[in-house]
């Protein structure tokens, strides 16, 4: 039984000297600001900053060839760390902006041209004429973009629509990509006024194949504060830097301007509320 | 043209994921007038799916089926030489296979795909792995490791890397060897005269470890026996000639090709063969080696298992010839008196890397890529 | 020679007996043909016409844009009354010129008329052919002045004129076949002429062997050529698999016919290089076999370019209440429809209507590598470990497993117990594969 004690022990001490001198000599030669500023990056590998991984852009910033705001997901609160890591002041860049699917056509509102069997993703769907939406704009409801998004921000509701979290958004735009539409706009994190709506169709086709898209019929341009909404070929379009007040989505005659408090609001609920009849 | 009712059902026709909720193409709208008359003009009225728009038209459950059917003759004769013990292993196994599986689907929240009828195929498999002797608590557990274990916990069918049936077998091999190995019952009409008896394979391995000296040639008479069934043995290993028939109509169908089989007994024939010859008071004649023990039932129906064992027709040659190899080595020079089972598992887990080097090349590769390949 | 078939493949059930039967039927002239710019393989054509344009039959109403591109006639005298977008057979929507016919069915002038071919030389029997708009009729509809024109290091030793028509449902070939024979070998001939090929094979499936009786009539007497029968199996109408299959040699990978010396064209391109070399008639009709058990009145029928599925249908005796899918071309290869206001194009070889209890559902199980797939690839890949792949979305290990060589001929699809759409995880494979190159060059 001693023998055994001592044996063990003394293998143990021999793998713990073996490790030590290990570690002295073959130890690699790591900067200390990129070991700092990996700590400082969130650490989810999610490639929004266009590299391969958290340690390759800490080492990249270290050496000052990348910027020290290229991480979207770490945000502001990140880039001063860094800045301060790296010895260098931050202004600031602009407010966080989360994503945001522009459609909210789902199957209750939006009309369907076939039935689809095939892959359950967006990006298959879309290479049979476009998807089975009437509305060669609106979103497919599959969920590539719930499965791209590496931080599980992206909800598919029931109904056939995807729907982004502003809460768990970092902002990687990842999901941007993805899209087949290309409708996942990024939006400034604190916006409410939205319209839900890509499509370019002119107001009358969209009439009879959605029952909340956007018609083009300008009332929101008006009623908002000037320059605040533009049409860009039969569709009104947010521009994000101007303030809108709520109000003015009482105008559209198609429910399709939402205001998003905490969560979004389905557009069933909207119109069964007492929407536009 | 006049109206069509469009009759089919959208929960059928859309999106093919289980967790749809099947809202393809629902109308429960706030304005009902104005959503029909938009549905009548401008909804949808065909399928559409990518190209092939038909199907052969057999399905995973319909091979299972087929691969049922060809173990009822021997299953039959198994509960017609062993009575009631037999019937009651089968059932038991069958119906805890299909019970564990229920289970853990639910439990892991997946969908039930009991109607793959792949749990029954395990139960009756493993069935005929086990003794007629075997006690329903050890069956049990035989099918909680065949089905949770082996299967599900790696996703379900076409996940798994060892062969089910054979995990669970191996599993009691090794924790309950006396249940498994010393209780076999010599075969009689229905099980009536049942005696507690060995194996020929147990035989040979009792003589030759106590020294003794065992006739290793084999009779007409014994090889008959062994060939048609009477003998001792689990549920599946006795009859030879039920299961090459199964194994024939299996080919036929189509659902198994000649290679693993043929490649597998093969090799176990020339090996022993050659062993023989080298030593005949110690060796078994081969004609003995193929007929004895569970070479056919795990040839034919274990070691064929699509999701376990490779994909092409060179690849399932080298399976074959590799498991008659381990089966021999383990007859001859292991502990066991049976080697199939392992050989098998063993197999398995070499089949990737052996899928990987049998990989197809496409037709019209060039020159130096065939000889870089 | 004839007969051998290449690795692979399968045997669909071919419900040929549907329409077989039907000699060529000439359709009448319907109200409104939309007429698809888009109708050949490369550039679009540029449109010359616009709204309210009045338009006589054979006119050019789309000129070709660069070499590989092929332009669009006018099928009928009459009216341009909208351009607008269409729903496209080939599973987009497109821009298409509607010409409401004014019954007068006038040809424009200096077409249809007899023309002496003995005293043309290979490069103007090809201007003529580019003139006329021919693109391959069997499906690819990729333009045929291009196809003629290999490099000039690419030497053809011979020509394949493409009879099998190897997809279940269609007998628009084989009818084509019994009713103008001559004229097919005509036109093979003036094709070999601008390739200044000396052999020619014209290759038939064994089932249809009064078609291959009526070639070999025709073809007696004609030096160089030959009628050979092929084994009956699914795709040996494919280029590359019918090339293996009558001559041994093996098209590269990623390569073309060309490669080893062929050249391959389909019987109805033939007949239509004949109409227009010899006959002055530009390409604006061919023959659509309409067929399936969603049809009342299965037929072969003579259509404008430009008719709608739905015209097509109502001569046919109408839909069955109970259709579930219409495919344009055949069930193997053919794009499924949403609406019947699709219009025929010039590689519109049929349409085939199934009702709802012949269509099979994809489940996407889990591959359980039975194998099946591997053994009837036509092209040998390994099309069960591409889905797997292309499931987890590693689209590159998929092009090292060579999906870009696959020719989505379906018969993975067709086969596999899981009823896992194969060919739709290959097109979408394609389709990443280019948006990431794209993103790199």
């Amino acid at each position: 039984m001693l023998t055994a004690v001592i044996a063990l022990a003394a293998l143990a001490l021999l793998a713990s000297f073996g490790l030590a001198i290990a570690a002295r000599i073959f130890a690699v030669k790591v900067d200390p600001k990129a070991e700092a500023i990996e700590d400082a990056l969130p650490g989810a590998n999610c490639g929004a900053c266009g590299l391969p991984g958290c340690s390759e852009l800490a080492k990249r910033i270290a050496e000052g060839k990348a910027d020290i705001d290229a991480c979207p997901v770490g945000g502001e609160s990140v880039a001063r760390e860094i800045a301060g890591i790296m010895g260098q002041s931050y202004e600031g860049g602009g407010a966080r902006m989360v994503a945001m699917v522009m459609c909210n056509g789902n199957d209750q509102a939006a009309v369907k041209r076939f039935y689809y069997n095939g892959i359950y993703d967006c990006t298959s769907a879309a290479l049979l004429f476009g998807g089975d939406k009437a509305c060669s704009y609106g979103c497919l409801g599959l969920g590539t973009c719930a499965g791209i998004c590496p931080f599980g921000a992206i909800d598919m509701l029931p109904s056939g629509l995807a729907r982004v979290n502003p809460d768990r958004c970092t902002g990687c735009t990842k999901c941007v990509g993805a899209c087949p539409k290309g409708i996942i706009r990024m939006v400034p994190a604190g916006s409410t006024v939205h319209i839900l709506c890509s499509s370019h169709d002119k107001g009358g086709k969209v009439r009879k194949i959605c029952s909340v898209g956007c018609i083009g019929c300008q009332r929101c341009v008006k009623e908002a504060p000037e320059g605040a909404i533009t049409m860009d070929t039969n569709l009104a379009v947010v521009n994000y830097e101007t303030g809108i007040p709520a109000e003015v989505a009482e105008v559209c005659p198609m429910g399709t301007i939402v205001v998003q408090g905490a969560g979004a609001v389905e557009p069933a609920e909207q119109r069964a509320a007492g929407g536009e009849g | 043209m006049e109206e069509k009712k469009q009759n089919t059902g959208p929960d059928e026709q859309t999106s093919g994921t289980p967790a749809d909720d099947g809202g393809g193409a629902a109308l429960p709208a706030p304005e009902p007038e104005k959503k029909a008359k938009k549905k009548e003009e401008v909804g949808p009225r065909f399928l559409v799916s990518s190209s092939p728009h038909v199907h052969e038209g057999q399905t995973v459950s319909d091979i299972m089926k087929l691969v049922i059917y060809a173990l009822l003759p021997a299953t039959a004769f198994s509960i017609f030489i062993f009575g009631f013990a037999a019937l009651r292993v089968i059932l038991i196994s069958v119906g805890s296979a299909l019970l564990f599986e229920v289970l853990s689907q639910k439990i892991m929240k997946r969908p039930v795909t009991l109607k793959d009828y792949s749990a029954v195929l395990t139960g009756l498999l493993l069935a005929l792995n086990l003794p007629a002797t075997s006690p329903w608590w050890m069956i049990l557990v035989g099918t909680f490791f065949a089905i949770v274990i082996a299967k599900q916990i790696y996703g379900g069918l076409g996940y798994n890397p060892f062969n089910p049936a054979l995990v669970g077998r191996v599993v009691l091999t090794i924790s309950f060897p006396v249940q498994m190995t010393a209780r076999w019952i010599s075969p009689s009409k229905w099980g009536m005269d049942a005696v507690t008896t060995a194996t020929p394979l147990g035989r040979i391995r009792e003589a030759l470890l106590s020294g003794g000296q065992v006739d290793l040639h084999l009779s007409r008479q014994e090889f008959l026996d062994l060939l048609v069934g009477n003998r001792a043995g689990s549920l599946g290993e006795v009859s030879v000639i039920l299961l090459l028939i199964g194994g024939i109509f299996l080919i036929a169908r189509k659902v198994i090709t000649w290679h693993t089989p043929v490649a597998f007994i093969a090799t176990v024939w020339i090996l022993t063969g050659v062993f023989h010859l080298v030593d005949p008071t110690k060796y078994a004649n081969p004609s003995f080696h193929v007929v004895a023990g569970g070479l056919f039932l795990g040839a034919i129906f274990m070691a064929t298992d699509y999701v376990t064992s490779p994909i092409s027709g060179r690849g399932m040659l080298i399976f074959g010839a590799g498991c008659g190899i381990f089966t021999v080595v383990i007859r001859l020079f292991g502990s066991y008196p049976e080697g199939v089972s392992f050989a098998i598992l063993l197999m398995n887990g070499i089949t990737p890397l052996i899928d990987r080097y049998t990989k197809p090349k496409v037709f019209g590769a060039r020159k130096k890529e065939k000889a870089a390949a | 020679m004839a007969g051998r078939k290449f690795i692979g493949g399968v045997h669909p059930d071919y419900s040929k007996e549907l329409a077989r039967g039907a000699a060529i039927e000439e359709m009448p002239l319907p109200g409104r043909l939309v007429v698809h710019f888009t109708q050949n393989l490369g550039a679009p054509p540029e449109p010359i016409v616009k709204k309210g344009d009045a338009v006589k039959k054979g006119q050019v109403i789309a000129e070709a844009k660069g070499f590989v591109s092929a332009p669009v006639h006018a099928p009928t005298s009459g009216m341009v009354t909208s351009i607008d977008v269409y729903p496209h057979p080939v599973g987009t929507d497109l821009p298409a010129a509607v010409i409401e016919p004014d019954g007068a069915d006038e040809w424009a002038e200096g077409l249809n008329g007899e023309r002496d071919v003995s005293g043309l030389d290979g490069q103007a029997v090809k201007q003529y052919i580019l003139e006329a708009g021919l693109v391959g009729m069997g499906g690819a509809a990729f333009p045929t002045h291009v196809k003629l024109s290999p490099p000039e290091n690419k030497t053809i030793d011979l020509l394949v004129v493409n009879g099998a028509e190897c997809e279940p449902y269609l007998t628009a070939d084989h009818r084509l076949m019994l009713a103008h024979p001559a004229e097919i070998l005509d036109g093979a001939a003036l094709f070999a002429r601008v390739l200044n090929v000396k052999r020619i094979v014209v290759g038939i499936e064994k089932n249809k062997p009064d078609a291959i009786e009526a070639m070999r009539k025709a073809a007696a007497g004609r030096e160089g050529l030959e009628v050979a029968a092929l084994d009956v199996i699914y795709p040996q109408g494919a280029e590359k698999q019918l090339i293996y299959a009558l001559t041994r040699r093996r098209v590269p990978a990623g390569g073309l016919p060309m490669d080893v010396g062929v050249l391959v064209q389909n019987v109805g391109t033939a007949f239509a290089a004949n109409e227009a070399v010899r006959w002055c008639r530009p390409l604006i009709s061919r023959v659509v076999t309409v067929t399936g058990s969603g049809i009342d009145r299965p037929g072969n029928v003579l259509a404008r370019v430009g008719t709608t599925f739905q015209d097509l249908v109502a001569f046919c005796g109408g839909l069955a209440v109970d259709t579930g899918k219409v495919i344009s071309g055949g069930p193997m290869m053919g794009v499924a429809q949403y609406s019947l206001e699709a219009s025929v194009t010039k590689g519109t070889s049929g349409i085939v209507l199934l009702r709802q209890d012949e269509i099979p559902q994809y489940v996407s199980d889990a591959c359980v590598r039975c194998g099946r797939c591997v053994r009837v690839c036509p092209m040998t890949l390994k099309p069960s470990a591409l889905s797997i792949f292309i499931e987890k979305m590693d689209f590159e290990q998929a092009a090292e497993y060579n999906v870009n060589d696959c020719i989505e001929c379906g018969c993975c699809a067709y086969v596999c117990p899981s009823l896992r759409p194969m060919v739709h995880h290959f097109r979408r494979a394609k389709a990443e594969l280019r948006k990431a190159a794209r993103k790199a060059g």
